[in-house]
């Protein structure tokens, strides 16, 4: 009986963590979604006025209104940004499924001994910052970079590539693939290699085996790290503001424009949860494939 | 529900009088001529050289590790011998991948596609053959019924039992309809009882489709129910190679009299031979041991007498004079339901055991330890062996 009130504990901890860190600070944000703009300190209105008692706090919830999502659905600049960023995201998931598929099934080919230093050699950027290996990729992509640099040796370019679209897909890849590498590695590394003889016992060529065994065996594999590449990406700041140029939209920095720029707090937190309610269906799919993987281990 | 009966299979008649293998018109399904296989310094099979014919049930019997499994998977293309050919039925198999193989493999582990339902499974083999839809649906019917598996067609293999399981993977392989079907440890997985029924229904199944079959399997009590005849192996080479009865009863050395049943073995020296019958001196019967030998064998030369428990008859009174008396103590017994073995130790020391069939269910006078006995066997129970 000793033990009760710590299991108590163990198991509030995380509902408590939730609701400081992420459960307060949402309602934060969909309250100043729902504010209007004004030029003041903070630059938002209603506040509770606490002095006026209950009346106050009518007031306030009477002056919460909807009129920004009016705004973000009038104006074409929101909605591009959200397709756009849409596109981003789906693009580079297609990317590092075509890239990483090939890393994750040549991984788990090797030898269980070689497959720990393979492993490794995926996760070892993470070593360095994050920001860091993006500056990298401005010194290997501006016009007087290593690459173009490169190129010139052997007469080729030079090649215009920092701020462009095509710059923020080589950050997205680069930064987000070991994400999709993982999740398939641990389902391609775990299949049963009798059941590929059984495929060729029955007439199939190697790469028919693939494509009727392997390949389909792996897709809770492939929907985990798309999703897991796909969800954050959407939301993605850092690479499209370092890598990517003025016309490059995405969300992440529309929010900052609004919020830094424009001043406009209830049009950014307006933006950011309209695009946490686009990434429930993805998120919630991710679960359910997660639940999948867990059972069928089991 | 109405069930088509089926006349019952006199299987044991059927197969006393199937004998390819004496026929020297008849030409083998499969040879293997000479075939080697090394993995690394080790060699897992050593000059092997076999043949099984048409509609033949062969099984590969040996402790783990004596290379049976390799065998039948050189068979199956999933390793290449390094000396050696396979043929099978007269073209050589060198150089063809296992899907270009008209034989079929069911697997220790089934190593069912999870992915795939029960139907679709056994449909796999028959898509990549090209048959048309409406033909590899009516085949798939066809086998559900043979494994009798008739209202689980949409299960995945995760939904069902174990011996489910095993049915899913016989039908996979049969469906092709390969010219030979091999079974690497079909059984090992089910519980005893399971395995006792499902063993019965290979050999039906093997007699129904003519088909020839080829299993792996360490289980002796399998092979010797199963198959035509068993090869013995070890080491990677073939020992002996016979009918179940052959070998059991007429072992070519201690290694095979020991792996297959129980045995007790008398080491000594010929002391006389005729031809018929072999006498042996040993430190264990003052008399010496005889057994019927028509193989001369030179007197004064090493062998050993093998005697089965079961052959092994236990009084408690002196029986009468005759050959092969032995006289000792009940040092331990193992009350088995239908049998009873009795471990009696002799004068010299050495052990022998004895079996006993509990032929009624109250005995006046039961044995037991320490009691004074005698054993004898016939000459013609015993064995005499040079290896």
């Amino acid at each position: 009986m000793k033990g009760k009130p710590r299991t108590g504990l163990a198991a509030i901890a995380p509902f408590l963590w939730l609701g400081v860190f992420f459960l307060f600070p949402f309602f934060l944000v969909a309250k100043l979604s729902l504010s209007d703009t004004v030029l003041a300190m903070p630059p938002y209105a209603p506040r509770v006025d606490w002095g006026a008692g209950f009346e106050g706090v009518r007031a306030f919830f009477a002056a919460l209104d909807f009129e920004t999502y009016d705004r973000l659905t009038s104006d074409r600049l929101y909605v591009a940004s959200y397709l756009s960023s849409l596109r981003f995201a789906a693009v580079a998931t297609g990317l590092l499924l075509i890239i990483g598929y090939p890393i994750a099934y040549g991984m788990s080919r090797f030898p269980p001994s070689q497959r720990q230093a393979l492993l490794m050699a995926v996760i070892l950027p993470f070593w360095t910052s994050f920001l860091i290996r993006v500056y990298a990729w401005i010194a290997l992509l501006k016009p007087q970079g290593l690459l173009n640099a490169a190129l010139a040796q052997v007469g080729l370019g030079p090649l215009n590539i920092l701020n462009t679209d095509t710059a923020v897909y080589i950050g997205l890849v680069y930064a987000y693939l070991p994400f999709m590498v993982l999740p398939l590695y641990a389902v391609l590394e775990k299949q049963d290699q009798s059941q590929l003889e059984a495929a060729a016992d029955l007439g199939c060529t190697p790469s028919q085996a693939f494509w009727r065994v392997t390949f389909p065996l792996s897709l809770p594999g492939v929907a985990a790290g798309a999703l897991l590449c796909f969800i954050p990406m959407v939301g993605e700041f850092v690479i499209p503001d370092l890598l990517g140029g003025s016309a490059t939209l995405m969300l992440g920095k529309t929010i900052w424009t609004e919020f830094f720029a424009n001043r406009d707090w209830p049009a950014a937190s307006a933006v950011a949860i309209v695009l946490l309610a686009t990434l429930v269906i993805p998120i919630m799919l991710y679960q359910r494939q997660q639940q999948k993987m867990i059972e069928a281990t089991q | 529900m109405t069930t088509t009966r089926r006349p019952r299979l006199n299987i044991g008649a059927v197969r006393s009088s199937f004998a390819p293998w004496t026929d020297p018109t008849q030409k083998p399904l499969v040879r293997f001529e000479g075939v080697t296989k090394r993995f690394g310094t080790e060699t897992a099979v050593n000059d092997v050289s076999l043949s099984i014919y048409e509609s033949e049930f062969f099984a590969l019997l040996g402790p783990s590790g004596c290379g049976k499994t390799t065998l039948m998977r050189l068979l199956a293309g999933f390793e290449t011998p390094d000396a050696g050919r396979i043929t099978l039925a007269g073209q050589d198999l060198a150089g063809r991948p296992p899907h270009q193989r008209p034989v079929n493999m069911m697997f220790q582990s089934y190593a069912l596609f999870p992915h795939l339902s029960v139907e679709q499974n056994i449909a796999f083999g028959l898509k990549q053959q090209g048959m048309p839809k409406g033909q590899i649906a009516d085949r798939v019917v066809e086998m559900l019924e043979l494994v009798r598996l008739g209202g689980l067609a949409r299960r995945k293999p995760h939904q069902l039992s174990g011996g489910q399981r095993q049915r899913v993977a016989l039908a996979r392989a049969i469906a092709p309809n390969p010219k030979m079907l091999l079974l690497d440890e079909p059984l090992a997985a089910l519980d005893k009882k399971l395995r006792e029924e499902t063993q019965f229904e290979l050999i039906a199944l093997q007699q129904r489709l003519g088909m020839t079959f080829l299993i792996v399997t360490h289980d002796q009590e399998e092979a010797m129910v199963t198959a035509d005849r068993i090869a013995v192996m070890r080491d990677g080479e073939i020992v002996q190679i016979g009918r179940p009865a052959e070998v059991y009863e007429t072992p070519n050395s201690r290694y095979v009299a020991d792996f297959i049943g129980d045995v007790n073995l008398f080491e000594g020296y010929v002391t006389s031979a005729d031809g018929k019958q072999v006498t042996l001196s040993t430190p264990d019967c003052a008399a010496g041991l005889e057994a019927l030998e028509d193989d001369a064998l030179s007197v004064g030369s090493h062998a050993w007498l093998g005697v089965r428990p079961e052959k092994v008859q236990l009084h408690l009174d002196p029986p009468k004079e005759g050959p092969n008396r032995l006289a000792g103590r009940v040092a331990d017994y193992g009350y088995l339901g239908d049998w009873t073995t009795y471990v009696v130790e002799l004068e010299s020391g050495r052990t022998v055991r004895a079996a006993r069939a509990n032929a009624s269910r109250l005995v006046a006078r039961p044995i037991a330890c320490d009691d004074a006995v005698w054993l004898t066997f016939a000459p013609d129970a015993a064995v005499v062996l040079t290896r």
